[in-house]
């Protein structure tokens, strides 16, 4: 079974490319899908890339939640559908309120690209079933409001849960409890700021630890994941 | 009240304020002899901006025309210099184009808007060609780190290099910054861009076709960028007491990358005849040049210009400079499906005129004639001066003024950490840090590596290397040898990343071309770039020129800036930056005792006199044979090209970047200082595994190299001499940007 993993294009985007090619490396059918898609062409998962939607000068994903697409996809991911966002896309989940917290400008107020060190906090997620638990990996980040923001009992509630999936070992962005990454209740939904699809193999990323992300949700679906 | 031409026919008399606007009176003299009546205001706008220095190079004009009479001999060129940017064949159907622009005086005013948009504007120049753009590079210059005024300049520019470029979705894969107390009133932006096409894909900026539709698109126009044109504004329609605006263009990157997928969408359709983007001068420029490059009439209805403020008079619609907007030729029948891609990308188009078989540019304003001109006399036939130069009298001075190196006693322990963390020299990642390096996935290589390196094709692995290059000292100590460098680093640059070197571009900064010196600066530069193009047999596909940067009496140093782009078959062959442990190290051609322009003797001595090191393009044309032929049996693992600071601080730099240290001893007949600081040119140092050795020495009938030490350990030894562990290094090399910018 070819397992169809859709990307959403929206104007401003600009990783999507990098998306799909990641998906592709990782054996799965790449789709492209627009902001104004009103079905989702039978995917299997869908993947928020990066970038800045619609220019992202309100509060960022604040409008790509508006999209015609989000409306499925809203829809779709709270009945168990597999959702990645990545770094604009997990900006966008926090936005449409299908993962808690929100996302501010970085500490020191500058766009930060650079290798980043994370650890891996939960590897029972859709999303990180081919990582070890507590592995350490590098993946690029690249973001000006990357900076992780809840409140309190938001904070207990993720620790308590186990919902923090990935943590930086050097925080470059000042996000509460070194927040990386984060996942809903059911493990389906997954949002992170670095770009696991910049890390898909060492002639273009500084490793290829990303295309883990992609590989866990493929086997996942085909059945053949631990 | 408009100014129409049959107001300007029946009024011949009527005061022009063509001085406020930058004319000299011989030139609006020479346009009314062109119009054979007064230009109406509408016309004078459109030649005093079409006119000035930045739009006709007239003080730039004499010398640029060496680029087409020493001629190259090149297989790879296909659309030389005079287009948006150059077109060279890059191997399996694929061709490049690449150019780099100035925006230094906006960047000056309001640094952030000022760099953004000077990015913009290559990238537009990049997207007429035809071509995706695919990656940039910036060459930046401000004053001493120690200003209060850099600290205001620096951030701000970075910031908009890097909010433009990354929200447009473009990797910035590298470039230079540079200090020196000249740029301190006035600091450098120059931005590349790259982009690639199918050869079948090129257009250019011409208006052909009878009856086929003018089309201006992307964001509407507003009062921005609008300069010596609020003075007609003012004086000649101060009626409405409108506010005078902003002479710095605003940016708006979404759009730009709306306009460029729309842009690349027409092409792959076919829909598009011509096109040209809109930067300097506006419509005015783009009407005028599309028009005269094409079949020559050209009916704009002014009117039709969608508008951000609808105050506009029609002359600040001709002038402004607002940003993310281009001008297309399209066929009647094509019209539909042009607007179709522009509705789903949301961007605004308008049929503003059609091509017609007159030879005038006609452009009207509510159905009366405001401009009727031979576009080509606004576009092409601007004036031309031949300028006084003179070598300035205190050259010889200068240049006798060698540094002393016998009373210099700091120990060379001392002189590196110092070096390293001087501004020119140090770590610039708080720089590059705010740039993406990552998007589109195609990055192998970025700072600080010695190339940006770009993957082209995903099946096959061909590639492209850019290197960006300067070094304003050797060019003040005598610019026909500065220039000739900055093509050898650059040509370098890209060599020792196992790249084939191919072209080149180059962007021209100087003080004023009234000043005679200014001037022989300038004659010397491009004469020693068109002769070194035909020495390296590479060749210069373009480049821009920006003059009157200076402050007062103060110009800068001259600054030419160069651009070489190499292709490499297949990226997975580049050679990097890091080495690993119990590798041998070898410098490659010959050290001379040349401190004189050198780092050493600039941040360590304040010393600036003597002659640059001396130019040798046949042995930079060898060394880059050897890396080519090194590839095939992958001998060597790492290189890194030596220029500012010489040896030492390219050994340091690759130390740090490997995480591991290096013992090296001076196997050279040159004294140690000269081994460490020299920098003569044609030199590389590389990095063998033990058993690649035979292999490497095989290349030595190419060009010649010298055992200079191992790497391993966690320091940086010269043997007899120190040895400086690499935290050590690294505190010196790091923290000089982010101790001072916040």
């Amino acid at each position: 079974m070819t397992i169809r993993i859709g990307v959403v294009t929206f104007p401003g985007s600009l990783d999507d490319q990098d998306a799909l090619r990641a998906v592709s490396y990782a054996g799965a059918q790449a789709i492209s899908l627009w902001h104004k898609d009103t079905d989702l062409n039978k995917v299997d998962v869908v993947i928020l890339p990066g970038g800045f939607s619609y220019g992202d000068y309100l509060r960022c994903g604040a409008i790509a939640k508006l999209a015609p697409v989000m409306t499925e996809i809203i829809t779709k991911a709270n009945q168990g559908l597999p959702v990645l966002g990545i770094c604009n896309g997990f900006q966008v989940l926090c936005e449409s309120g299908l993962l808690p917290g929100v996302l501010t400008r970085n500490k020191g107020l500058h766009f930060t690209c650079r290798d980043e060190k994370l650890e891996v906090v939960n590897n029972s997620t859709l999303w990180t079933k081919d990582f070890e638990t507590n592995e350490k990996i590098v993946i690029p980040i690249k973001n000006g409001e990357g900076c992780y923001q809840a409140d309190k009992k938001t904070l207990d509630q993720l620790v308590g849960n186990n919902q923090i999936v990935f943590k930086y070992l050097d925080n470059p962005n000042g996000s509460l409890l070194d927040i990386a990454g984060i996942t809903n209740e059911k493990g389906n939904v997954v949002g992170l700021m670095p770009h696991p699809e910049h890390a898909i193999d060492e002639l273009t990323g500084p490793t290829n630890h990303g295309l883990r992300l992609f590989t866990s949700v493929i086997k996942n679906l085909v059945g053949i994941s631990k | 009240m408009i100014d129409t031409v049959k107001n300007a026919q029946e009024n011949p008399d009527t005061k022009q304020p063509f001085l406020e606007l930058g004319l000299k009176e011989d030139e609006y003299l020479k346009i009314k002899q062109i119009l054979n009546r007064r230009p109406t205001s509408a016309e004078l706008a459109m030649y005093s901006v079409m006119w000035s220095e930045h739009c006709s190079y007239k003080s730039s004009k004499v010398h640029l025309k060496q680029f087409g009479e020493k001629i190259v001999k090149s297989d790879v060129l296909m659309v030389g210099i005079g287009e948006n940017a150059g077109v060279v064949d890059i191997g399996d159907g694929w061709v490049a184009t690449f150019k780099v622009e100035s925006h230094n005086h906006p960047s000056y005013i309001e640094p952030y808007q000022g760099a953004a948009t000077g990015v913009g504007g290559i990238v537009r120049d990049i997207l007429s060609m035809g071509a995706r753009p695919i990656a940039v590079m910036d060459s930046l210059r401000f004053g001493p780190l120690s200003e209060p005024d850099t600290k205001r300049v620096l951030p701000g520019i970075v910031a908009g290099v890097g909010g433009y470029g990354n929200c447009l979705g473009l990797p910035n894969i590298g470039g230079e910054t540079q200090f020196d107390p000249s740029y301190l009133g006035n600091p450098l932006v120059n931005a590349l861009c790259v982009g690639v096409m199918k050869h079948e894909d090129i257009h250019l900026a011409k208006a052909t076709g009878v009856g086929n539709k003018v089309i201006l698109y992307g964001a509407r126009t507003g009062g921005d960028g609008i300069g010596g044109v609020s003075v007609l504004a003012s004086e000649t329609f101060a009626t409405t007491g409108q506010a005078k605006r902003p002479s710095v263009q605003v940016g708006d990157p979404f759009t730009e990358k709306l306009l460029i997928e729309a842009t690349l969408e027409m092409f792959k359709n076919k829909l598009v005849e011509g096109i040209q983007d809109l930067g300097g001068a506006g419509i005015s420029c783009a009407t005028s040049e599309l028009a005269s490059n094409g079949t020559g009439g050209m009916n704009v209805a002014l009117d039709l210009v969608p508008l951000r403020d609808e105050t506009l008079s029609p002359e600040e619609i001709l002038m402004s400079e607002s940003q993310e907007r281009m001008c297309a030729i399209v066929k009647p029948e094509n019209i539909a499906a042009f607007m179709q891609i522009c509705d789903k990308w949301e961007i605004i188009a308008t049929v503003i005129g059609e091509v017609t078989d007159g030879n005038k540019l006609v452009i009207t304003w509510h159905k009366e004639v405001i401009v009727e001109v031979p576009p080509r006399t606004v576009a092409h036939d601007g004036p031309v001066y031949n300028r006084a130069l003179k070598r300035p009298i205190n050259q010889d001075l200068l240049q006798k003024d060698s540094i002393n190196i016998s009373d210099k006693s700091n120990s060379l322990e001392t002189d590196l950490l110092k070096l390293l963390a001087s501004d020119g020299i140090s770590d610039k990642s708080w720089i590059t840090q705010q740039y993406d390096h990552f998007v589109r996935g195609n990055t192998i290589m970025s700072s600080p590596q010695d190339s940006g390196m770009i993957r082209i094709d995903e099946k096959t692995n061909r590639g492209l290397a850019l290197s960006l290059d300067g070094n304003a000292r050797f060019c003040k100590l005598d610019p026909y040898v500065g220039a000739q460098l900055a093509i050898s680093e650059a040509y370098r640059n890209v060599s020792v990343t196992g790249a084939k070197p191919i072209a080149l571009t180059n962007c021209l900064n100087f003080g004023s071309p009234e000043d005679p010196a200014v001037m022989w600066q300038f004659s010397e530069t491009v004469k020693a770039l068109a002769d070194g193009a035909v020495s390296f047999s590479i060749p210069v596909t373009g480049g821009n020129v920006s003059f009157y940067n200076q402050t007062g009496e103060i110009s800068i140093l001259p600054t030419p800036v160069i651009g070489v782009l190499g292709v490499i078959e297949d990226v997975r062959k580049r050679i990097p930056l890091r080495y690993k442990e119990n590798q041998t190290l070898y410098l490659l051609g010959e050290t001379k005792k040349e401190l004189d322009g050198s780092s050493w003797a600039w941040f360590i001595h304040n010393h600036l006199g003597g002659k640059p090191p001396q130019v040798n393009i046949e042995n930079e044309k060898k060394l880059s044979k050897l890396i080519q032929t090194s590839l095939k049996a992958k001998v060597i693992f790492a290189a890194h090209d030596l220029s500012e600071g010489g040896l030492s601080v390219a050994l340091t730099e690759m130390a740090l970047a490997s995480g591991i240290g290096l013992e090296v001893s001076n196997n050279t007949s040159v004294d140690d200082l000269s081994f460490l600081f020299s920098e003569s040119s044609a030199r590389a140092v590389v990095s063998i595994e033990e058993d690649k050795l035979p292999g490497f020495k095989e290349l030595f009938k190419i060009y010649p190299g010298i055992e200079i030490g191992k790497t391993g350990g966690s320091s940086f030894k010269f043997i007899d001499h120190f040895e400086i562990e690499l935290s050590k290094l690294k505190q010196s090399h790091s923290g000089t940007l982010s101790k001072v910018l916040v």
